[in-house]
């Protein structure tokens, strides 16, 4: 090892460091923590879960950001990417699929589909995922790239990262889930 | 008669109260889906187990209807090829050339034959993505994530080919009524060639991880059989029909778009397992590469799109110079042109089997109805007989290997 | 040996009479009309026919003509195939608009059962004697049949899509 040059998607946050111990604030190294392993659950229902299965693939690589378990518990699961069109039919069980993942969560609609109900304006066709949850980041597309699914999950990491450790039980976040009556 | 309306929960609940065991235990009733790892898009499946053993299933299926075919009565003819697109949206070149042949078929539009050969590549190209699609889940549900990992970099290598040609990667919705878009770029046909060397030496290596592979043979042979008449009657077409070994594939027997200048094998299975199915449809990719093979070598010159005004946007630029572009612009645009009111079926052979347009026109121009013959919806209504008294691993190995596609199956 | 269209008609004409009628050929498809009363004998003998073999069914499904006289508003339209002469032949039958229904086929060819149950779904024809006749792609709390030209496609009730820039009035969707 000739050059003591890091290279990292992680880098570590500002802080004073000694001999030994390494100061900083908690929120940093956890937003840090929790940005570079989102787990994902892949909620593929169309068009785009082909394309998340081209992310996942080598080419493009999803792992590389921390996403390398597919978990498909909601339990285990740290985000949920919405991938496809939700129809009316299948709103109930994201919903369910939503609650019954642990906090800290965030999700990603992932197509226009999933961000406004896409090019299926009909009455089956639920127009938008955030009629039935809260959503983080919307990437839209039909399909959306490869590269810009990375993007939308980079942008998550970007929120995960300097989001505060109190958020989750601050009263605006508990309004969030009761304007969409999420116990 | 009446029970099978209930909901199959309160079905199942009441064989459970009325039926115990031997020793003491009970039937139970297990949830399959909707969101399943191992389901390929989003049906449920409620099964009726004995431990690990399925007694019965029912399936529910319509979690991701859109609506095609009543957007099809409202869209014109160019709109709907992106609804096409999104119904088998791992082959949707097969789906687009479909619909632009059945249009071409009501229209009375002879295509060129250089435009013919040009869709064989194209649909060629789409069916062997198919085929890796459906091949290498099968792997990664019985445990096998190398061979997916493989083959899908040359999923990537079609992509890249479809971009040369229309744009996109996925959705492709490609071609237009009387031929293509735009001329095929040279690199397009570059990249073709290369595909041609460096993929079959992969697809070797991805037959030979599983094929005689003793895990994967004994997870797969005697999964998910049906008998070759139980599959013509349930409806079957395609790969799925090939593996119980009936040879039906339309492009051999009713041809269209000039394959019967081709010569290629059907490959045809015994038994109609699981193990058959993978098999079939392995063979399908090197008869498809041999077709692309025939098809590159003996590619006519000559134009790209056939000579219908009526029916064929004039290129750009004459439209802001020339009248008589302006004009056709205009009236294929506002939907001005000559129509018939006719009815039309076409069939092609898409990646699960027989997909078909039935469109009914009635001289305006959108359809007065398009129906679509979706293979998938067809041929699932016997997945619960398949997987009847074998365990449930095997019944999500036959789900794997049956290429059930949600957007075909719903539509 | 070809099966020829007239053959065809023949047979059916001499065993069935009245019931069958209409034949036309649109494009490569014979078609004719079949009354909605004798649909399962017509088509159990197109199958059993030792000249016909009428082995396939392709597709089934519904129309809606809101235009055409109260006992010709749906049809049932079947495609069927027959693999051994390489022939296919399309049925009409046309129904009544008040009380659309029509003997089931699903016992004839096991494809039909959830075909059925998709034009019951989208049209509200009854097909009697099927064995699980409920809706199969809508919400089951669904109480309209969607694919009826009266019904719309968009839904009415969405608040993020503003029908005025989409060009849309109510004359015109």
């Amino acid at each position: 090892m000739s050059d003591s040059k890091i290279i990292t998607n992680a880098e570590a946050p500002e802080g004073y460091s000694g001999e030994g111990f390494f100061a900083t604030k908690l929120s940093d190294v956890v937003g840090m923590a929790r940005a570079n392993s989102l787990w994902p659950l892949p909620f593929a229902t169309s068009c785009c879960g082909i394309e998340f299965m081209a992310t996942m693939a080598s080419h493009y690589d999803v792992a590389r950001f921390g996403s390398e378990r597919m978990s498909f518990s909601p339990r285990q699961a740290d985000m949920l990417l919405v991938m496809g069109t939700i129809a009316k039919k299948m709103a109930p069980i994201l919903r369910q699929v939503y609650e019954q993942m642990a906090e800290p969560r965030w999700v990603i609609s992932v197509g226009a589909c999933a961000c406004s109900g896409g090019i299926f304006d009909t009455y089956s066709v639920l127009q938008g995922i955030d009629k039935v949850i809260p959503v983080d980041v919307y990437v839209p597309g039909c399909p959306p790239r490869p590269e810009q699914i990375l993007d939308g999950i980079m942008r998550l990491q970007d929120m995960v990262r300097t989001e505060s450790v109190r958020r989750r039980s601050s009263p605006e976040y508990t309004e969030l889930l009761a304007s969409y009556n999420i116990k | 008669m009446s029970d099978l309306l209930l909901p199959p929960e309160l079905r199942y609940a009441g064989i459970i109260e009325q039926r115990k065991n031997e020793d003491g235990s009970e039937l139970s009733i297990l949830n399959l889906g909707p969101t399943h790892p191992a389901t390929h898009g989003i049906f449920q499946n409620i099964l009726l187990m004995d431990g690990e053993r399925i007694i019965e299933g029912e399936g529910t299926v319509g979690y991701i209807h859109r609506a095609f075919e009543k957007i099809a009565e409202n869209r014109p003819f160019y709109q709907i090829t992106p609804l096409t697109d999104r119904m088998n949206y791992c082959s949707s070149p097969i789906n687009n050339m479909g619909w632009w042949m059945t249009l071409e078929k009501a229209l009375g539009v002879e295509v060129p034959k250089r435009v013919q050969y040009l869709r064989v590549i194209v649909m060629e190209l789409a069916r062997i993505s198919d085929h890796i699609i459906c091949n290498s889940v099968l792997g990664v549900d019985t445990g096998a994530l190398t061979g997916f990992l493989y083959v899908f970099q040359y999923r990537e290598k079609i992509y890249e080919i479809y971009e040369e040609i229309c744009g996109a990667r996925l959705t492709t919705n490609m071609g237009r009524i009387g031929g293509f878009e735009r001329e095929w770029s040279p690199l397009a046909f570059e990249k073709i060639n290369t595909l041609l060397e460096e993929f079959p030496p992969i697809w070797k290596e991805f037959e030979n991880l599983l094929a005689r592979n003793r895990i994967f043979m004994d997870r797969t042979i005697d999964v998910g059989p049906i008998s070759a008449e139980r599959a013509i009657s349930y409806g079957f077409t395609g790969p799925n029909l090939r593996a119980a070994g009936v040879d039906y594939d339309i492009r051999v027997m009713q041809p269209y778009s000039s394959y019967e200048d081709f010569e290629f094998n059907i490959p045809v299975g015994k038994s109609g397992d699981t193990y058959d199915r993978f098999c079939v449809r392995n063979a399908e990719v090197w008869e498809s590469l041999s077709i692309i093979k025939q098809a590159l070598a003996k590619l006519p010159e000559g134009p790209y799109h056939a000579n219908v005004p009526d029916y064929y946007l004039p290129p750009k630029e004459e439209v802001y110079h020339n009248m008589e572009a302006l004009i056709y612009h205009f009236k294929i645009v506002m939907g001005e042109v000559p129509v018939p009111v006719t009815e039309v079926y076409h069939p092609v052979e898409g990646g699960n089997g027989e997909l078909g347009f039935y469109l009914v026109t009635d001289g305006s121009r959108t359809p007065y109805r398009l129906h679509f013959r979706r293979p998938c919806f067809i041929y699932y209504q016997a997945f619960n007989e398949m997987v009847k008294g074998q365990m449930l691993s095997d019944a999500i190995a036959t789900l794997s290997s049956l290429n059930v596609i949600a957007g075909e199956l719903d539509a | 040996m070809a099966l020829e269209n007239p053959v065809i008609q023949q047979a059916l004409t001499d065993s069935f009479g009245s019931a069958v009628s209409d034949f036309q050929q649109i494009h490569d498809i014979l078609t004719f009309e079949v009354a909605a009363d004798s649909i399962s004998e017509v088509m159990l003998f197109l199958r059993d026919d030792a000249t016909l073999r009428f082995n396939f069914l392709t597709t089934l499904c519904g129309m809606h003509f809101p235009d055409a006289s109260t006992d010709r508003q749906f049809a049932v339209v079947y495609h069927m195939h027959n693999w051994i002469d390489n022939v296919r032949i399309r049925i009409k039958c046309y129904l009544n608009a008040k009380n659309p229904q029509i003997d089931t086929v699903s016992s004839i060819f096991l494809s039909a059962n959830w075909q059925e149950r998709e034009t019951y779904d989208f049209f509200g024809i009854i097909f009697k004697g099927h064995p699980q006749l409920k809706r199969i792609l809508n919400m089951d709390e669904m109480v309209s049949f969607p694919m009826r030209k009266e019904f719309p496609l968009e839904d009415g009730g969405r608040t993020d899509k503003d029908d005025r820039f989409f060009g849309r009035t109510t004359d015109n969707c």
